[in-house]
């Protein structure tokens, strides 16, 4: 047998390590050099050096490690090259020196503590403030969720060019604007934290209901957003809505198979086959929502709006059958968000709720005092359920109007022929 | 894409006294750590072999068979349910699963990908 599948599989090797690696070397390597693109460059050294390595003296035993110390030794040949990098110098040699000291191959030897606060510090980065929202979701996938520009474009149907500009632009931004490379206090932190649990949702609903485009959801945003808010969960094991958002997610990602049927085309949660549902998704939801009401009741507060959403697609989880849901419940769950963090997409879905336990004139009250303040005109949906609960109460005309205006509006393809069959019917 | 990643120990080489302290403490590190990375999301070790059953089905008969069962060499000591973006990162997992291992050990992991279509 020649060398070549070997030196092959060792090739694969270096490539999955420094897929599985990347973020923390270039967050910690943020750290060290403070600048985001020189720390791209310099772990980009540590994998050139793993390729030209291991194929010749073997796989260390612990890959991770071996990649952060020898980026870390390339950031000191880095430094010590460049003149305004060398007030850096001292900080670095006392890193890598603790680290040289501690045993070789010891997993302990790159400190756990060191690179969840510097992946935390990134992640505070990405989702700065001083970012449009667009691109602190590439930014965020790119850096926390290691994603590639290309896998970035494919996942939003969008040029790779547009992407890497994108994030190169992001990247001077946060430089030009002195963004400091530190995770907020105080009451800071509560709003800059909303920032980011937004942004992993909204990656998660791009993915779950595209906006634009024939397909009904891109599985890889989805699993992403699973991912990044996993992520979340290893680095902010306190954070009560980081666990709801993990709730919320788990949960609705149980739902992913089932909500298209074998021609692509919607099926809504009542007429979804719940065999289908994912098990381990829901039990992973309860366990994160009971984690987040534990940790909201320690800190003496009440469930905040990810933990609630996650509640109420608890309560569809639990029921076997959709006759079995507990709509009680969930209208109740939608008064309470409603009172909370009031806004007309809670109002419209707490209609819904309402509908099932009161009737459909009952929700349709709701949905006329939503449609009257205005603000959600444009929006498919409120037509799609006004058409529904019309059409329940025997107004076809009046129906048929309304799913036509949500055809009309929905950029999404597959909804479109829902709601035109809908108005035929 | 999620892998069932199989953990087989052979079963005539277990090392005397089974998993040290040195063993526990790195397991518990990786698991940390594969949880933290998003990759773990679920994972258990399975109660000794010979507490096993088997229940078959043969001619359309079916038939319970207790143990001790004799043949030790495919036996399932426990198993992990990853979350990887490749095979590629999969086997990765599963050869730092084995590196914290001594080489007292000899184990075999099999990773299976779920068909989810």
């Amino acid at each position: 047998m020649s060398d070549q599948p070997i030196d092959r599989a060792v090739t694969r090797a270096v490539d999955a390590a420094w897929r599985i690696e990347w973020p923390q070397l270039v967050a910690v390597l943020t750290r060290l050099v403070g600048d985001i693109t020189t720390a791209e460059d310099i772990a980009q050294d540590a994998h050139l050096a793993a390729l030209e390595q291991w194929p010749r003296d073997g796989v260390p035993s612990n890959t991770g490690a071996w990649l952060m110390v020898t980026a870390k030794r390339r950031a000191v040949d880095r430094i010590r090259r460049d003149a305004t990098l060398a007030r850096k110098l001292p900080l670095l040699e006392g890193e890598l020196l603790a680290d040289l000291d501690s045993a070789p191959g010891d997993p302990a030897s790159v400190v756990d503590g060191e690179i969840r606060d510097d992946m935390l510090r990134m992640l505070f980065t990405t989702c700065h403030p001083v970012l449009s929202r667009q691109s602190q979701v590439a930014l965020t996938l790119r850096l926390i969720g290691g994603l590639t520009t290309e896998e970035i474009a494919r996942a939003y149907v969008t040029a790779t060019p547009t992407i890497v500009r994108r994030i190169s632009r992001a990247k001077r931004t946060i430089r030009d604007a002195g963004v400091p490379y530190e995770v907020p206090s105080g009451g800071e932190l509560a709003e800059r934290l909303d920032a980011v649990l937004e942004v992993v949702y909204l990656v998660f609903n791009e993915g779950y209901a595209v906006t634009a485009g024939d397909g009904w959801m891109r599985a890889e945003l989805c699993a992403e957003a699973l991912r990044l808010v996993r992520i979340l969960c290893g680095l902010m094991p306190a954070e009560p809505e980081v666990f709801g958002l993990a709730a919320l997610v788990e949960l609705q990602a149980s739902r992913l198979r089932s909500r298209h049927d074998a021609d692509g085309r919607l099926v809504l949660l009542r007429d979804q086959d719940r065999t289908r549902w994912d098990r381990l998704l829901i039990r992973r939801g309860y366990a994160a929502l009971g984690r987040a009401h534990a940790l909201a009741h320690e800190r003496g507060g009440a469930p905040g709006r990810y933990a609630l959403q996650a509640a109420i697609a608890a309560v569809h989880a639990m029921a076997a059958t959709s006759d079995d849901t507990d709509w009680r419940r969930i209208a109740g769950l939608y008064a309470i968000l409603a009172a909370r963090f009031p806004s007309p997409i809670v109002e419209l879905n707490r209609a819904v709720a309402v509908a099932e336990v009161h009737g459909p004139a009952a929700g349709l009250d709701l949905v006329d005092a939503v449609v009257d303040a205005g603000s959600l005109d444009e929006y498919h949906l409120l037509h799609a359920v006004r058409g529904d609960l019309l059409a329940r109460l025997g107004q076809q005309g009046e129906a048929r109007k309304e799913f036509l205006r949500a055809a009309e509006l929905t950029a999404n393809a597959a909804e479109r022929s829902l709601m035109l069959s809908r108005a035929r019917d | 894409m999620r892998y069932l990643m199989l953990i087989r120990p052979d079963m005539d080489n277990l090392p005397e006294g089974g998993p040290d302290e040195k063993l526990n403490e790195d397991m518990g590190r990786l698991i940390e750590e594969m949880t933290k990375a998003g990759v773990l999301l679920d994972t258990a070790g399975l109660r000794p072999f010979d507490e096993a059953a088997r229940v078959r089905l043969a001619n359309g008969e079916t038939t319970v068979l207790d143990g001790p069962f004799t043949e030790s060499k495919e036996v399932v000591g426990g198993y992990c349910l990853l979350q990887t973006r490749s095979r590629d990162e999969a086997i990765e997992w599963a050869t730092r699963f084995l590196r914290i291992h001594g080489p007292e050990w000899t184990m075999e992991l099999e990773l299976r990908e779920l068909d989810e279509a």
